[in-house]
């Protein structure tokens, strides 16, 4: 039996019986056992779990599932019920959660397979999986450098073939940016359009989940099982979710895109500049109009969003006392156990607690944290005025092409920096996707970014699928 | 200009987040910390005079009827607790007053 590799693919061929949702289980089990010894993609393998539900599939498929049969990853700061979720964490290495996610309902109702959770930086903190308490994430392109991050396990289940969808979570780039540096597709919906209950909170004005996929058309599927308002996380929106498949015709006549070309300076690779110029030259091909415009205040994105995340992440990570879940450090007093149990954070975390904690402190707040929130809806002014004469912005999703492990560990603002294109997104709320537009002279993914109107993801997968039918996806 | 942060300052940001440090993490992350609000004070350049902190991104009306509904029950939660007794209802903490 050939294994499909699309989860269109996947689907059709278990609907139809030519292949049973556990034999394709088994193929994704098998390729996890054969790269991901040294990938080290997963925290956790659900193989008994993976393989059950597989079979049951098989028993009784529900009619009409979009995603049947289809084996996914799930980035381990998003809840499985009786499944550990760590969140790259010493302080939940024990946690197993008595609930599932949203987004881990929709998924099984639409009749996917959940075969295990992936790595990430401590809480979704960092940009290149290296600061789980577990141990990096090798990129599969160059086993010496990082796949980005935080989502970087997600990211790599994905590129090395493992799996062909994943879930990652954002909340200032880690979809896009990894999803670049590992050669597919990554996408940040707009905020609210998920639901993000059960997901371990870092940043709640930014934090989003979203997909990784090797083809816009999975992807596209994919996104209309996990879009929709949800009564359990009252930051949902109650937005229309349209049939993002049956949109991707290729034809993108009439859109245009706008270049903030002003942004694209010294610290761009040139052959970052060189591929991005060609997805850019694709756009046109399939019709799109490119012009130059004007995003006076992006370039401040980083400093506004380690001054809200932070602030943010602060506040999210004080449940972590050891006392209602996680780990806890014995001590004779209960301030004590806090102190203790805290120190298992790692040091990223630390610092951006640190961060948060001294901008929301008396006398610094209206400084850093109320000056931040006044320049961050600049930059949401800024894409406002930006989106009444385009439909698009592009970019590149990363300055650079993946860094070695090690190289920027020690240099917190350096690895900040990998984000410069991504976390403006973020702050504007805006659905951004990453598409990969070839590799460079040294073999290693560029990726392109898209970003769009609040809730107009169609017009960014439409796009991805017009780049991508013409700039076949990379293979590692 | 930029807040430079001694050992002291980064104790006493600790104590409020009540972080344990050790003492290698104190000196480094005085450098650290100094640098990337150094790097964050750009927004202090900005002139934001006349508009309103954007301190939210959310389009959803975050309302809903209050009405009952089935929530995770109490063993359920007490279990995940490193220290819950189910048969009290209670999480157990070490002493919290005198010493």
């Amino acid at each position: 039996v050939t294994l499909p590799s699309s989860a269109c693919e996947i689907r059709a061929d278990v609907a139809a019986r030519r292949i049973s949702a556990v034999e394709v289980c088994r193929a994704a089990l098998a390729a996890i056992a054969a790269r991901d010894t040294s990938l080290h993609a997963f925290l956790h393998v659900d193989e008994q779990g993976a393989l059950a539900r597989a079979a049951e599939l098989d028993r009784n498929p529900p009619p009409d599932a979009p995603l049947l049969g289809v084996p996914v990853a799930l980035k381990d700061n998003i809840c499985t019920a009786g499944v550990r979720t760590t969140a790259g964490s010493r302080v939940l290495e024990n946690y197993i959660p008595p609930y599932s996610a949203s987004v881990v309902e929709r998924l099984t109702a639409a009749g996917a397979v959940i075969v295990g959770k992936t790595n990430c930086d401590e809480f979704a903190m960092g940009s290149s999986t290296e600061h789980s308490a577990f141990g990096p994430t090798r990129n599969p392109w160059d086993e010496s450098r990082a796949p980005g991050g935080s989502s970087g396990g997600s990211a790599v289940a994905v590129a090395a073939r493992m799996v062909p969808l994943s879930l990652g979570s954002e909340t200032g780039g880690s979809i896009r940016q990894p999803s670049a540096l590992c050669g597919v597709l990554g996408l940040k919906p707009t905020y609210g359009r998920v639901s993000r209950f059960g997901l371990i909170a870092f940043g709640s004005s930014l934090d989003q989940i979203g997909p990784f996929a090797r083809s816009a058309r999975d992807m596209a599927v994919l996104m209309r099982v996990l879009a929709g308002r949800d009564a359990r996380d009252s930051t949902s929106a109650d937005a229309e979710v349209p049939d993002y498949e049956t949109r991707l015709d290729g034809d993108l006549a009439g859109l245009r895109v706008g270049i903030p070309r002003a942004l694209l300076g010294d610290g761009v690779e040139a052959a970052v500049r060189d591929a991005f110029e060609r997805g850019i030259a694709e756009l046109q091909q399939a019709g799109a109009a490119t012009r130059e415009i004007d995003l006076p205040h992006a370039a401040l994105a980083i400093p506004v969003y380690y001054l809200v995340a932070n602030a943010e992440a602060s506040s999210n990570l004080a449940r972590f006392d050891g006392v209602r879940y996680g780990t806890r450090v014995d001590a004779p007093s209960v301030i004590e156990m806090y102190y203790r149990t805290r120190a298992r954070f790692g040091a990223e975390v630390k610092r951006r607690i640190m961060i948060g904690t001294f901008v929301l402190s008396a006398g610094y707040y209206e400084a850093y944290y109320l000056k931040a929130q006044k320049v961050r809806a600049l930059i949401r002014q800024d894409y406002d005025r930006a989106f009444a004469d385009v439909d698009l912005v592009a970019l590149p999703t990363t300055p650079t092409t993946a860094f070695t492990l090690g190289e920027r560990l020690d240099d917190p603002l350096q690895m900040y920096l990998s984000d410069v294109f991504t976390a403006a997104a973020n702050l504007a709320g805006l659905p951004a996707i990453s598409v990969p537009v070839g590799v460079s002279p040294g073999r290693l993914p560029i990726g392109l970014q898209l970003t769009g109107r609040a809730f107009d993801e169609e017009t960014l997968l439409r796009a991805a699928h017009a780049i991508e039918s013409r700039l076949p996806l990379p293979t590692p | 200009m930029a807040d430079i942060l001694t050992q002291a300052d980064v104790e006493r940001i600790a104590a409020l987040a009540r972080l344990e440090l050790t003492s290698d993490e104190i000196p480094r992350f005085a450098a650290q910390l100094t640098a990337i609000l150094a790097y964050a004070d750009q927004v202090q350049q900005v002139d934001t005079s006349g508009i309103e902190p954007d301190a939210s991104t959310t389009l959803a009306s975050a309302g809903r009827d209050d009405v009952l509904a089935p929530s995770l029950s109490r063993d359920a939660l007490l279990d995940q607790a490193p220290a819950g007794d189910r048969q009290a209802g209670l999480f157990k903490v070490p002493r919290v007053l005198g010493s």
